[in-house]
């Protein structure tokens, strides 16, 4: 394997450790946290909001310096994303994510964050996620 | 450690994984499209993505052998919930190209227009479904 790409993949799993070590020191792992962000009506709990906060903060500068260079430091082009239209996919997607995001507490990243604690749950959840990933393509051909 | 400065800490920590992966890999680290793409992209792109998804399993279990503190209590949603939960954000973020990560963190920060709707249309909808979860329907 060339050097380059071992070292790419050495990248992702290091961003990965980085990634999933944030959600779990932030509580973003706690189900209750998540949902008791989401609950505006109850005892609201706004930890949600520093994780984003810090995260976005440090992306946002980060990006600003980095989108300036040609290429990224082990790759030839930066992958970004160029659509730009608001889409039916885009709306009916965001909401089917924000309620199962509701009923649970968990999304993506936090859910596999948390799959080490062995809960029942996660175990189900994670699976059931990825099945759900895979029905985006023939689900979104009836848009 | 007051739990708002673990998450800003934390926060600033999934931050700088969203830098060094478009640093280095020119990638944005959104979770859902990653995590998809290990199942459904060409075998040459596969490897990276298990790579990052497993590190998040591996960055998530760390805290926990440093202090019990960091262990929190298992979901409380009947097993039925769980399912249809994973279903809908599988399916959701797939259909919508993202999650919190990908378009609430990356792509707020490239400030994106079509992350910026997707990210309020998913608060949004959360915010509504607790509420019909924990007042109408009494969890």
């Amino acid at each position: 394997m060339p050097l380059q790409k071992k070292y790419r993949l050495l990248a992702s799993l290091a961003s990965g450790i980085v990634f999933g070590l944030g959600m779990a020191i932030s509580g973003m792992t706690n189900t209750d946290r998540v949902q008791g962000f989401l609950d505006l009506a109850g005892a609201w709990d706004p930890t949600l909001a520093f994780v984003m906060a810090g995260g976005m903060m440090v992306t946002f500068i980060g990006y600003k310096f980095i989108l300036k260079n040609p290429a990224p430091l082990l790759a030839d082009m930066f992958h970004v994303p160029t659509k730009t239209d608001i889409d039916k996919p885009l709306l009916v997607g965001a909401i089917l994510f924000g309620a199962g995001w509701g009923l649970v507490g968990y999304c993506p990243g936090p859910a596999i964050a948390g799959i080490s604690y062995g809960y029942l749950a996660t175990l189900i959840f994670v699976p059931t996620m990825i099945i759900g990933m895979l029905l985006a393509k023939p689900v979104s051909k009836i848009f | 450690m007051h739990p708002f400065v673990l998450a800003l800490i934390g926060g600033g920590l999934v931050g700088l994984a969203a830098v060094m992966m478009m640093g280095l890999k020119g990638r944005i680290a959104g979770v859902s499209g990653i995590l998809s793409g290990a199942f459904t992209d060409s075998s040459g792109e596969r490897l990276w993505r298990i790579l990052f998804v497993l590190g998040i399993a591996i960055g998530g279990a760390i805290p926990e052998l440093i202090s019990d503190s960091f262990v929190p209590p298992a979901p409380d949603t009947s097993t039925l919930l769980v399912i249809i939960g994973g279903l809908t954000v599988g399916l959701g973020t797939g259909l919508g190209s993202g999650c919190t990560s990908g378009h609430g963190i990356c792509g707020i920060s490239r400030l994106s227009p079509r992350s910026m709707v997707a990210t309020c249309t998913f608060m949004a909808a959360g915010f509504i479904c607790v509420f019909l979860l924990k007042h109408v329907f009494g969890g």
